[in-house]
C-alpha cells in the first residue's frame, strides 16, 4: 500500500546509516519508567546473579567498584522511536561477572529494585555486548536513569537495559519479563523492528 | 560457562510466522474537534480498529511524498467507539509530528495508526477502587480516556489533579468542568504554574506535596495512581506520592517527553 500524507515533508534525513528504521535522532536523554524511580544507598545496593541450580554469586557496591571496569560508546535505541549516537558509559562487562559462574543456562531474567524485569537470550548478555553501568558521560548515573547501576546492552531496544539493576536470574527456560509480558517483542533487535509481539 | 548451547536463541527472536500489529489507514474526520492555544484532538477514522483500553496509545505515522516516514506515540482520548479514535495532540516547538497533527492534518488526509500499545498504564472499569489521577499539560489525555470510561458503568471514586500553564491552556475544558458536576464520584483540580484564572485561591506554582494532600487521596485510602504528563512533572510527583507514603507498586507512570508546564 502507498500511503503519503498530504503536507508532511519531515525535518531531518538520516542518510548515515546510523539509525534503526522507524528511529528518529534526539539529542535529549528522555526517560521511559512504569512506576516511580526508586532510590537505592550504596551501603544496601547489591547485585546478585543467580544459576538455574539456585546458587547464587553476590556482590557489594564495593566488590563490584574493584572489578575491572570499561568505558564504551554505543549508540541506544528506545522503542518509543528516539535514539542517541555516540553515548559514553563506565561500568563492568558481564563477562567479568559472569565468568567463573557454572551454567547451562540459555536465558536469563533480569530484576530491578522497584520490580521491573526484562528477559534475554543469556548470549546477548556474553561476548563484550552487555555491561552493569555506572556512569554515563562521565558522571555518576542520575536516579531517573538508573542509579547506582544499570544494565547496558545497546543492540536490543533499550527497555531491555534495565535501570536500577539488582541481579540476573539464569534460566534454562525463557521467561518473559515486565513489557513482554504486556505485548513488547521478547527479542526487540532494532534492527529488524521487533517492537511489539510478533513484529 | 557453556555459550554454545544458545542455538534456541533464534526461536525467540526472527523465526515467528506471526506479524505484530500492522499500520492502518486513518483519517481525520469531523473537523479539528477542539483546539486551545497549545492543543488540538483529532478524532481519525481507522478501518478495522481492534478496539482498546483506557490509558493505551497509539504510534501514529507520517509519509512525506519522498517516501520518509516519522512516528511518534499518542495517548487515546476516549473509549473505543467502532472506527473512531480520538487523539489530542500538544504542539511541540520544531516538532516535527506534532506541528503537523496539530496544525496541518484535515478532513481526508491520509496518516497511518499501529496499535493499541501498552498493557500496564490502563485502567478498566472493574477496577472499583479508588483513583487518582495527575496530569501535567497533555498528560491528561489518557486521563481523560480514563475518566470518559469510568462514566455511567463504574462508581470507582475518581480525583483529578491538572496542572496546566494557564487557564486557556485547560484540554477539555468544559466537558471537565460539566463532569466534576455531574459525574457522581468525580472530583477535579485545576492547579496553575503561570497564570490564574480570576477567583483562584491557589496561587501560580508547580505542583506540591500540599497540592497532592488537599487535592488526591490519604496514601491509606490505597488508590491507584496515574501520573503522566513531562519527564520531569512525572519524577517530581511519583516521588512526592511515595514520600507520602503512597506504595510505589501503586503509581503507574507515563512519561511523554523532556519539558514542560
Ligand atoms: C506513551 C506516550 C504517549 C504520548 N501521548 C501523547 C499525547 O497524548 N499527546 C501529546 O501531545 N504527546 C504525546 N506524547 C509525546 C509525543 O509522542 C511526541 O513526543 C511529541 O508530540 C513531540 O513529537 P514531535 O515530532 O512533534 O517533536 P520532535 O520533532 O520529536 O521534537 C522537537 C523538539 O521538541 C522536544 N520534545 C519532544 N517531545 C516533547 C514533548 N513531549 N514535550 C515537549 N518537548 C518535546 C524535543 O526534545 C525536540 O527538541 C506521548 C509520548 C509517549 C511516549
Amino acid at each position: 500500500m502507498n500511503i503519503f500524507t498530504r503536507g508532511f515533508r519531515g525535518r531531518k534525513r538520516d542518510s548515515s546509516g546510523q539509525l534503526p528504521p522507524g528511529q528518529y535522532l534526539t539529542d535529549d536523554f528522555p526517560v521511559l519508567s512504569a512506576g516511580p524511580t526508586p532510590r537505592i544507598s550504596l551501603d544496601a545496593w547489591e547485585f546478585t546473579v543467580t544459576t538455574e541450580q539456585g546458587e547464587s554469586h553476590r556482590w557489594s557496591w564495593a566488590e563490584l567498584m574493584a572489578l575491572p571496569a570499561e568505558s564504551v560508546t554505543v549508540d541506544v535505541h528506545c522503542v518509543t522511536r528516539w535514539s542517541k549516537l555516540d553515548t559514553v558509559w563506565r561500568g563492568v562487562s558481564l563477562d567479568t561477572l559472569l565468568t567463573d559462574i557454572e551454567t547451562e543456562a540459555d536465558f536469563a531474567l533480569v530484576h530491578s529494585y522497584g520490580g521491573y524485569s526484562t528477559n534475554l537470550p543469556l548470549e546477548d548478555l556474553l561476548g563484550g555486548k552487555a555491561w552493569v553501568a555506572y556512569e554515563y558521560e562521565g558522571e555518576e548515573l542520575a536516579p531517573e536513569h538508573g542509579a547506582p547501576a544499570r544494565l547496558l546492552v545497546p543492540h536490543l531496544y533499550f527497555w531491555k537495559s534495565a535501570k536500577w539493576v539488582r541481579g540476573i536470574d539464569l534460566m534454562v527456560q525463557d521467561s518473559p519479563g515486565f513489557w513482554e509480558q504486556l505485548g513488547y517483542h521478547d527479542y526487540g533487535d532494532p534492527w529488524r523492528e521487533q517492537r511489539y509481539q510478533g513484529d | 560457562m557453556d555459550t554454545t548451547t544458545t542455538a534456541t536463541h533464534g526461536a525467540s527472536s526472527g523465526t515467528r510466522g506471526t506479524k505484530g500489529p500492522p499500520f492502518l489507514a486513518a483519517s481525520p474526520s469531523g473537523g479539528a474537534a477542539a483546539r486551545t492555544a497549545s492543543a488540538s484532538t483529532l478524532v481519525l477514522e481507522v478501518i478495522g480498529w481492534p478496539g482498546h483500553l483506557a490509558g493505551q496509545h497509539v504510534d501514529v505515522r507520517l509519509t512525506a511524498p519522498d517516501g520518509y516516514q516519522a512516528a511518534r506515540s499518542y495517548s487515546l482520548a476516549a473509549p473505543t467507539d467502532g472506527d473512531r479514535i480520538e487523539i489530542t495532540v500538544q504542539r511541540v516547538p520544531d516538532g516535527e509530528v506534532s506541528s503537523y497533527l496539530a496544525d496541518e492534518a484535515r478532513d481526508g488526509d491520509v496518516v497511518e495508526v499501529r496499535g493499541p500499545v501498552g498493557g500496564w498504564f490502563v485502567w478498566k472499569p472493574e477496577d472499583s477502587g479508588p483513583v487518582l489521577l495527575v496530569a501535567g499539560g497533555s498528560g491528561v489525555v489518557p486521563l481523560m480516556a480514563m475518566i470518559r470510561s469510568r462514566d455511567g458503568v463504574s462508581p470507582a471514586p475518581f480525583r483529578l489533579i491538572y496542572s496546566v500553564r494557564t487557564p486557556q491552556d485547560r484540554i477539555y475544558d468544559h466537558e471537565l468542568r460539566r463532569r466534576a458536576t455531574q459525574d457522581g464520584g468525580l472530583e477535579v483540580a485545576f492547579l496553575y504554574t503561570r497564570t490564574v484564572p480570576d477567583g483562584e485561591t491557589r496561587s501560580v506554582g508547580r505542583i506540591t506535596a500540599e497540592d497532592l494532600i488537599a487535592y488526591g487521596w490519604p496514601a491509606d485510602v490505597k488508590p491507584t495512581c496515574y501520573v503522566c504528563g513531562p519527564t520531569a512533572f512525572v519524577e517530581t510527583v511519583s516521588d512526592l506520592l511515595v514520600g507520602l507514603g503512597h506504595d510505589p507498586a501503586m503509581i503507574k507512570t507515563e512519561r511523554f517527553g523532556p519539558s514542560g508546564p
